[in-house]
């Protein structure tokens, strides 16, 4: 058996090195969330991915904004 | 043993150090591969030390600060990344090989290069970069201080010149990263190379570059970098396009605290006490009879290294005779920088460097200068 996540909101990156700046910000911010593997049904990547509960997107929108992050995808899942 | 070859590496670190690598040794996954603890744990530290070399040297990217294993790497990857055949390329005689044979090498490959020379005093004529300048002038690459006299360069003057001409310019911050202030934005530096191991007082094996945003380097290696796997390509956002491979997140982890060792001393205190060290060394032996002290010790800023030769004594004797005699550990021969020798006339006899470090103290200084009166008697 495998523990469902429920309904998930990814951030994926170009570089690990953005994935720890949005965890810092994300820590600093207060905004809820951790580091995981990227889920194979999101890409074939192996790298990470923030993720959060999916009514976490517009601050995390602004986060990424003004971290001067570019996220290479955000993604919903209903898992 | 009296270290005085610091401008090599400090033997001395800070016990925080040593602590962080052996903490990073028994915590650490590897760093942007996976992401369960301890993977995590080595992309978090490895994160944080880049953000703390991002504001230590004045660079407003921390996520272009790229890890490599030394100043050494940080040229080639600096050099043979941004420098093409038909490029020119302005470099001066103070350099190190790190810098000179990855020059010649792309000189092999149809690249030209001029190099502003040195006089007896290892000073160079800052004008002579106006001369040197071409149509196909590409870069200017010099570094912040001789290896072997201590000189410094002035880069804010050399990165307005560059700033003027539309050049890259890249710097080996080698002998003064962790001795001096550097900001590399405000000086006009596109490209700073540094290591981790001397003034920095972190691991051997650690280094890296800081990359002006809008600076586009070539990858040197490629490999794997726990991104983009089904990419054929490096990855071509900064900082993983030039980091193929494993990072040494363990020496990184001791860089980290050796910067937080840095911070909470002071780089003016460090500068200040280094500085003092090494003008209290010149002020004892410059005046004994029979000792010749090479580089310019007016510049009131100059990295904390004294060379000199006693009478026309081949240096590696002296060299080891301090370490036989007087405990003491300096650096002969020709260090690495060819043309500085050719410029200072020291070829056959080589010169014997004193450089100094935050651990170093006064009493050991003066052993030193009672040990060169004894020899050069």
């Amino acid at each position: 058996m495998i523990h469902k996540k429920g309904a998930q909101l990814y951030v994926t990156f170009y570089t690990s090195a953005d994935a720890m700046a949005l965890e810092r910000a994300c820590r600093a911010a207060g905004l809820p969330g951790r580091l995981l593997p990227v889920p194979r049904s999101i890409t074939s990547d192996c790298g990470v991915a923030w993720a959060t509960e999916p009514c976490q997107r517009a601050a995390l929108t602004v986060l990424l904004e003004q971290a001067h992050l570019e996220a290479a995808g955000i993604f919903e899942t209903e898992e | 043993m009296i270290y005085f070859d610091n401008a090599a590496t400090t033997l001395h670190k800070p016990p925080e150090v040593i602590d962080a690598v052996v903490h990073a040794m028994t915590a650490f996954g590897n760093a942007a591969r996976g992401a369960h603890s301890g993977a995590l744990a080595a992309s978090r530290t490895v994160y944080e030390t880049r953000v703390k070399l991002s504001e230590f040297f004045g660079c407003s990217r921390a996520d272009h600060v790229v890890f490599t294993a030394n100043a050494t790497e940080a040229l080639n990857i600096a050099l043979f990344g941004s420098i093409s055949p038909g490029d020119h390329v302005i470099t001066t005689d103070l350099e190190h090989n790190s810098v000179l044979r990855p020059l010649y090498a792309l000189e092999e490959r149809g690249a030209a290069l001029s190099f502003v020379h040195a006089d007896r005093q290892g000073c160079i004529d800052y004008a002579e970069l106006e001369r040197l300048l071409r149509p196909e002038t590409k870069a200017v690459v010099c570094t912040h201080a001789s290896n072997l006299t201590g000189n410094r360069l002035n880069l804010s003057r050399i990165g307005a010149f560059a700033k003027k001409n539309g050049l890259l310019f890249i710097a080996d911050a080698s002998q003064t990263a962790g001795c001096t202030e550097i900001e590399m934005e405000a000086w006009g530096i596109d490209i700073l190379c540094f290591t981790g191991h001397k003034g920095l007082m972190g691991p051997q094996g650690t280094g890296g570059m800081c990359i002006r945003e809008g600076v586009e380097i070539r990858p040197w290696k490629r490999g794997g970098s726990g991104i983009s796997s089904y990419d054929t390509r490096q990855p071509a956002a900064y900082p993983t396009r030039l980091e193929a491979g494993t990072l040494n997140s363990h020496g990184i982890a001791g860089l980290s605290a050796a910067l937080d060792y840095i911070r909470q001393v002071g780089i003016a205190h460090i500068e200040e006490t280094e500085t003092g060290l090494m003008r209290r060394f010149y002020d004892g032996v410059s005046a004994v009879d029979g000792v010749t002290v090479y580089g310019d010790f007016s510049q009131a800023a100059r990295a904390p290294i004294v060379a000199l030769n006693i009478r026309d004594y081949d240096s590696g004797a002296v060299a080891d005779e301090l370490e036989q005699y007087y405990g003491i550990a300096t650096r002969s021969g020709a260090h690495c920088a060819p043309r500085m020798h050719r410029a200072l006339g020291t070829v056959e006899q080589g010169a014997v460097r004193f450089s100094f470090g935050w651990f170093n103290t006064t009493a050991e200084v003066e052993q030193a200068i009672a040990a060169v009166r004894r020899i050069a008697e």
